[in-house]
Formats: structure tokens, C-alpha cells, sequence
């Protein structure tokens, strides 16, 4: 591929990110530190839905910056984390949540590496105590050393013959 | 014979759940919303800011609620569609404009016409994080009771419209207002 070519094919990926790109009034921070400390911590735990993969700290999309807003006014008006974490589910749903709350829909991504963990170990125990039961660890009668030894001299018989 | 069917069943399980996940779009989230009472609110319509508009006006009739932006590029998309759809006469089409300049969207609408019965105005997006808006264009269907019945993220296709929007809209407007 040639140089030009490639830098338009890296513009085409990007045109996404320009279709969110929007009005954007400069994001005030709360004069309060304890509500941005609080705002830090919780805004690491929630996913930004316009990027999927950048938390709500870390995003520069409009919709970030609007959602951390109205993070820091709920705080302001006293609202707990729990609260706020309730207010966004009930509009952006538990894919909000990077770490998604363990119910039944989510039991297979909790605990299926686990279980995928206990059936490889399974696996293994299996396979060994197979070999273990394939290689007798037993010395060999008087009659089977008798005959190893004649077959391998019948060996070395034919290969200097 | 079995040690090689193993490896090739897990495999194929592999592929299927693969391909599932190659098939569905990352941005298309399950709204919590569906079947939820429609957020209230009250807003300056676009055109005469001096008249507001509410989800309250509309009870007792089925409408469409569709999120636009004159900075949204995909809005551009679905815009000669949205046309269609409101000349089909099917079902009342409400925009709400969505964090925008009033110059941009007015000249917006006056570039590419108006399909809306008129467009409320969402200056901050307040409304919008309320409807779990994350990526305009996003268009609800309200039904009589002022309930959210679907959502869909991105432009209303032809094929959305004929096949998730329309059947829902008649079926809706079936029903009683009361029911």
C-alpha cells in the first residue's frame, strides 16, 4: 500500500469520530474538591456509551462531559454514588457499569472463566492419571526380560548382517 | 475417533458464538426505557421559542420522537427518509434537536426541509440524558399512554421503518387510549 493510500484509509477509520464531534461549552469543574475527587473515582467505573471503550474520565466526547455535569450536580444536591449509579442504569442500562452487577443474565461472565478453569484442570487430572495407568511403573518378569533380550539381539543380528 | 470429534465440536462452538458476535452492532444497547413511561419535559420549540412543548401534549396519540442535530452527519442520512415517512401520514414525527446552535439547526432544517411537526429544543442535552440518548440519530415510539414502546439508535432505514417501526405504529394505534 502505498504512503498516500494508507493515510486515507487512517482518514476513513476516523470519519466516525468526527459524525460525534459537537457544540461543546468549556466543562466547569465543581469548586468543591470532594465532589471532584468523588466525580474522579466514580467517572473510572462508568463507560462512556458515545466511545464503548473509554471511561467517563478519560472521554472527550460531548456526551462525557454532560453526563459528568449532571454527576456533579446530583452530588452537589447530596446524592449518594448508589443513587447516581441507579439514576444512569435506568437510562444507559447496566452497560453504563464497567463492572457489570452479578445477576442472572450476567452468572456466564462472573463465573464461566471458572468454570472453564475447573473443566481444563479436569481435563488434565484425566489425562495423567490415563498415563500413569499406560506406563506400569513395575519391574518386568523373569519371562518378558528373556524375551527383550532376545528380540534386541535378534536386532543387533540383523544390522551387522 | 472421539479425540478428534472433541477438539472439532468445541471448535465449531467457537465459530458459531463468533460468528453471533460478528453479526451484532456494538453500539446497539438494550434500552432500559422500552415499556417504561416516556421522560417528561417541557422545552422551547425550535421555530417559535416562544411556545414550548411537552411528552404531555402528545397523550392519548402514538408519535415518534426522533433525536437530531445539524452537527450529527448520520442525521444528513436518514433526513430524506424521515420525509417519506412523515408524507405517509403514519404516524406524527416530533424532533427533538439535540445540543445544537438555533442558527445551525434552523438553517439545517431550511437546507434539507422539515419533516417535523415541530422540534423541541435541547439546548444542554438534559432531556436527552433522561432518554439514554448516546448517539443521535436515536428515534422513539410513544404510544397513547405516553409509554416508550422501541428505540432505535442510528438513521431509520427503510427497512427499520417497515419492519420495526410500521407494524408497532398500527398495532399501537389499535389500541384504546385507556387500555
Amino acid at each position: 500500500m502505498t504512503c498516500s493510500r494508507l493515510i486515507a484509509v487512517v482518514l476513513l477509520c476516523l470519519l466516525p469520530s468526527f459524525a460525534i464531534a459537537q457544540v461543546q461549552e468549556e466543562e466547569r469543574p465543581s469548586d468543591d474538591p470532594v465532589i471532584e475527587q468523588r466525580l474522579a473515582k466514580l467517572s473510572h467505573e462508568l463507560r462512556c456509551l458515545q466511545c464503548q471503550n473509554q471511561t467517563l474520565a478519560d472521554s472527550p466526547a460531548g456526551l462525557a462531559a454532560d453526563l459528568r455535569r449532571e454527576i456533579r450536580e446530583q452530588m452537589k444536591a447530596g446524592k449518594s454514588d448508589q443513587e447516581i449509579i441507579t439514576f444512569l442504569t435506568n437510562r444507559y442500562g447496566q452497560f453504563i457499569l464497567y463492572r457489570p452487577r452479578v445477576t442472572a443474565t450476567t452468572y456466564l461472565l462472573w463465573f464461566g472463566p471458572f468454570v472453564l478453569l475447573l473443566a481444563g484442570l479436569a481435563v488434565l487430572f484425566r489425562y495423567i492419571k490415563q498415563r500413569r495407568d499406560l506406563i506400569p511403573d513395575r519391574p518386568l518378569t523373569p519371562e518378558e526380560r528373556r524375551r527383550a533380550e532376545e528380540l534386541l539381539r535378534a536386532r543387533s543380528r540383523k544390522e551387522t548382517a | 475417533m472421539l479425540r478428534y470429534l472433541i477438539p472439532l465440536g468445541l471448535f465449531l462452538v467457537l465459530v458459531v458464538f463468533l460468528a453471533i458476535g460478528l453479526g451484532r452492532d456494538p453500539h446497539e444497547v438494550p434500552s432500559p426505557l422500552i415499556n417504561k413511561a416516556a421522560p417528561t419535559f417541557r422545552l422551547p420549540q425550535l421555530k417559535d421559542p416562544s411556545k414550548t412543548f411537552s411528552a404531555e401534549d402528545m397523550r392519548g396519540k402514538v408519535w415518534v420522537l426522533n433525536v437530531w442535530a445539524s452537527w450529527c452527519i448520520a442525521c444528513r442520512d436518514e433526513h430524506p427518509f424521515l420525509f417519506e415517512y412523515a408524507k405517509s401520514g403514519a404516524v406524527p414525527i416530533y424532533g427533538l434537536n439535540y445540543k445544537d446552535k438555533r442558527d445551525d439547526a434552523l438553517a439545517w432544517l431550511g437546507e434539507f426541509g422539515d419533516p417535523y411537526v415541530l422540534s423541541a429544543v435541547d439546548l444542554d442535552g438534559r432531556v436527552a440524558i433522561d432518554y439514554g440518548v448516546y448517539g443521535a440519530p436515536e428515534t422513539y415510539v410513544v404510544d397513547k399512554k405516553g409509554t416508550i414502546r422501541l428505540k432505535h439508535v442510528g438513521p431509520v432505514t427503510p427497512d427499520v421503518w417497515s419492519q420495526n417501526v410500521l407494524p408497532l405504529v398500527q398495532e399501537l394505534n389499535r389500541e384504546g387510549p385507556t387500555e
